[in-house]
């Protein structure tokens, strides 16, 4: 029997609606017991988790690990390390890969990798992501696929989406869309409004998603299948989506830390690390999507990481592929940007982090219950620090966030009971009490 | 106050003062060009890149004529973005201009921010000759240099642009010039041309070509691209100069004195008809004679910006030493 006790951490679990000092014993790789003043005998491991918060792994349900294809911006492993810096548990990988996902033997290649944490693969809707010829589903459900998504691609072709969601009803997986109306993005590279006229950026508007996912949420409506909205970003798609579920369509969503923290204005750096997919929108879409996360129509806050390498980044802003690093940075941008200024709480945030990606995705995790898997991360709330280039485990570092001071910090990460991430300097410097600690009083440069 | 800039980029946030010297300083060199021997060793010693990833004729010798006359030695580069991989190229550049103790780039480049991105990566002075659809602040100094010519100075003075303003980057520029000296702005253009919100830079927005020049000043007349019509941003150029074509008749219904512009070059018949281009009232060529002499004059500008920088560097090596 392999024991780990978690003690004296203030335990947040939405799921068991847990929110106080507990200790958490952990036997052979299950949560075995949550109490007060749990004994264990010499042969346990202790993880003192005094003054930080534990709650379970983090699901971070939109990630791009570029293995196969590119291994040169990331790999399996490489992501796998970074989500574990970040306290990040389980991710769904999305199929944009080189090839594709969207066959059972590149599906088993992406869920029996070799990784600290659990990797579980989103496989493509349509053969290549080209749009036309649905993936064998049900073969790729049985593989391993927890959803499907020709991610970055959109389905253009109404027909083919909603066969795409009939089918997948079928084979019990959601459909992942990253709605978009390419014709109206058109060439565009940022968000369309003041900021990109004073750019002299090509535009893409608002509607270029806002039409796709009226369009999705009404095929999903017609279907009575599962659809599940990739990274909203904007005021209208938020509104889109809280009526849908009024309706009773069985329709989520996920937004990104980018879209709650930065905005259009801030890519007139030209800073080629702001350029995403969707694009920065404006300050009030920015509150727009914070109401949504704080009232419930926003289910998950994933990261959309999405390494890309220097030599693709040091261009000009028009020619950079878009896309930014995430995994890393999530824990610490929801704290600072929305727990701390009071815009969801504590618990709501490990829902949109943990809970409710686990139960979109149907996978197990996001509990900390007596018999769930042992997937903990522990955190720091109250430690300010600066973000820098070379912290990132991540192989790319393409993140706008370098530079910028957070607040909260990942201290632990357990992965099915065996500690895969342990932060060093926490323990030369910042422990509680005896380390040089940061003040908690740093300004936030929010 | 001073010139202070040690990049020019664009003229969003340039100040009135600003502005005015460089258009003092650029009435000095005015002088200069209607000289018999028309150069000065202002800049000699000087080394100035011109970087030009876009086709252009005028802007390019424009700058190499204020070079010639300024004594600075210079080198130029002209390719098209399609014939080399974007942004490896600019970078690649970037590197060799370092690498070769250039004192100033000039750079013409279809991206906007390219000239940004430049100034981020090398130590010597960038100068924005047109980026994308961004800003051409010299263009926009000349416009304003030939107005302030004809009109006096430019408070309260309305001054209108009519065209294609939102793939426009001399539009942009203007407004910011134009705003920071006290004239009022009127764009005017299909609905199809106008970008996003662009009455928030303090201009009046019309579609009414009448109401938007009967009573301007001036009226700019931008170039219009006749690959428009297949973007779909217009039904034909001919229904396009039915309803913003400026001629004669046109002309008629404006003051008396109202002063006729055109960064060039001209689509004659499309945007502008032929007899107005060449009418008393267009200035067009004052405009590009007025190049030459603002380039001249923000180049000094720059180059004493270096020099003071330079002075302040050795003053302190002293202090050590």
């Amino acid at each position: 029997m392999r024991k780990l006790l978690v003690r004296g951490g203030h335990v947040v679990d939405p799921a068991t609606r847990t929110d106080e000092p507990l200790d958490l014993l952990i036997v052979d790789g299950v949560v075995a017991e949550t109490g007060l003043g749990i004994s264990v005998g010499e042969d346990a491991r202790i993880v003192d988790a005094e003054g930080s918060v534990v709650t379970p792994g983090l699901v971070d349900m939109h990630v791009h690990l570029r293995e196969p294809g590119r291994e040169d911006e990331e790999t399996i492993e490489s992501g796998s390390r970074a989500a574990a810096h970040g306290g990040v548990t389980a991710v769904a990988a999305m199929p944009n890969t080189e090839p594709a996902i969207d066959s059972a033997s590149w599906v088993e290649f992406v869920r029996t990798h070799e990784s600290p944490i659990e990797v579980y693969p989103i496989a493509a809707i349509t053969k290549g992501r080209e749009g036309r010829n649905l993936t064998e589903m049900a073969e790729l459900a049985g593989a391993g696929a927890v959803a499907f998504s020709d991610d970055g691609s959109p389905v253009a072709n109404s027909c083919v989406m909603r066969r795409a969601l009939e089918y997948s009803a079928m084979v019990e997986r959601p459909i992942i869309s990253h709605s978009e109306d390419l014709d109206l993005s058109g060439s565009g590279v940022m968000n369309e409004g003041l900021a990109s006229t004073l750019a002299g950026l090509r535009p893409i508007p608002a509607a270029a998603e806002e039409v796709a996912v009226a369009r999705d949420i009404i095929l999903a409506g017609m279907t009575g299948a599962r659809l599940h909205i990739a990274h909203v970003s904007t005021a209208g798609s938020v509104e889109l989506v809280r009526r849908a579920k009024s309706d009773g369509i069985a329709v989520t969503c996920e937004t990104c830390p980018h879209y709650f923290t930065l905005t259009d204005d801030d890519v007139r750096s030209y800073d080629t690390n702001l350029r995403v997919s969707p694009p920065l929108r404006t300050a009030s879409d920015v509150a727009a999507i914070k109401v949504g996360l704080a009232d419930g129509t926003i289910d998950a806050i994933a990261s959309d990481h999405a390494p890309h390498s220097l030599e693709e980044k040091q261009v000009e802003f028009d020619a950079a592929p878009p896309g930014m690093i995430g995994l890393e940075t999530l824990l610490p941008l929801t704290l600072t940007q929305l727990v701390q200024p009071g815009t969801v709480t504590l618990e709501r945030a490990i829902e949109l982090l943990s809970t409710d990606p686990a139960s979109i995705l149907g996978i197990e995790h996001g509990s900390l219950a007596p018999g769930a898997l042992a997937d903990v991360t522990i955190f720091d709330t109250d430690w300010a620090w600066e973000i820098s280039e070379s912290w990132f485990l991540s192989k790319s570092r393409n993140s706008p966030f370098t530079g910028r001071t957070v607040r909260g910090r990942v201290t632990h990460t357990i992965s099915r009971g065996e500690i895969v991430f342990e932060e060093t300097a926490f323990d030369a410097g910042h422990a509680r009490g005896k380390g040089e600690r940061e003040p908690d009083e740093l300004p936030l440069r929010i | 106050m001073r010139w202070t800039g040690r990049h020019l980029l664009g003229l969003e946030g340039v100040t009135r003062e600003e502005l005015l010297e460089v258009l003092d300083t650029a009435a000095k060199f005015r002088e200069i060009l209607d000289r018999p021997v028309k150069k000065v060793p202002t800049l000699r010693g000087v080394t100035i890149a011109n970087l030009f990833f876009e086709p252009s004729t005028r802007t390019r010798m424009s700058f190499e004529l204020a070079e010639k006359r300024l004594s600075a030695d210079t080198v130029s580069f002209s390719t098209t973005t399609s014939s080399v991989k974007k942004g490896e190229t600019l970078r690649d550049t970037a590197r060799n201009i370092e690498a070769m103790m250039v004192d100033m780039v000039v750079l013409r480049h279809g991206s906007p921010g390219a000239p940004h991105f430049l100034s981020q990566h090398i130590d010597a002075s960038v100068i924005n000759a047109g980026d994308g659809a961004h800003e051409h602040p010299t263009q926009a100094l000349l416009d304003l240099f030939t107005m302030r010519e004809r009109l006096g100075e430019l408070d309260g003075k309305s001054v209108t642009i009519v065209g294609d303003i939102l793939h426009s980057r001399v539009a942009k520029s203007d407004v910011y010039g134009l705003r920071a000296l006290g004239a009022d702005v009127t764009i005017c253009g299909p609905t199809t041309f106008l970008p996003a919100e662009i009455e928030r830079l303090g201009v009046t927005v019309t579609t009414d070509i009448h109401e938007a020049t009967h009573d301007a000043d001036v009226v700019n007349i931008l170039r219009i691209q006749r690959e428009r019509q297949e973007g779909g941003f217009l039904p034909s150029l001919r229904e396009y100069t039915a309803l913003f074509g400026i001629d004669a008749e046109r002309v008629a219904r404006m003051r008396p004195d109202v002063v006729i512009m055109h960064p060039g070059p001209i689509n004659r018949g499309v945007e502008l008809t032929p007899d107005v281009a060449d009418s008393g009232r267009s200035v067009i060529l004052e405009q590009v004679t007025n190049g030459v002499a603002v380039r001249m004059a923000i180049m000094f500008l720059i180059s004493r910006v270096r020099a003071a920088e330079r002075a302040e560097e050795l003053e302190l090596l002293e202090v050590e030493l």
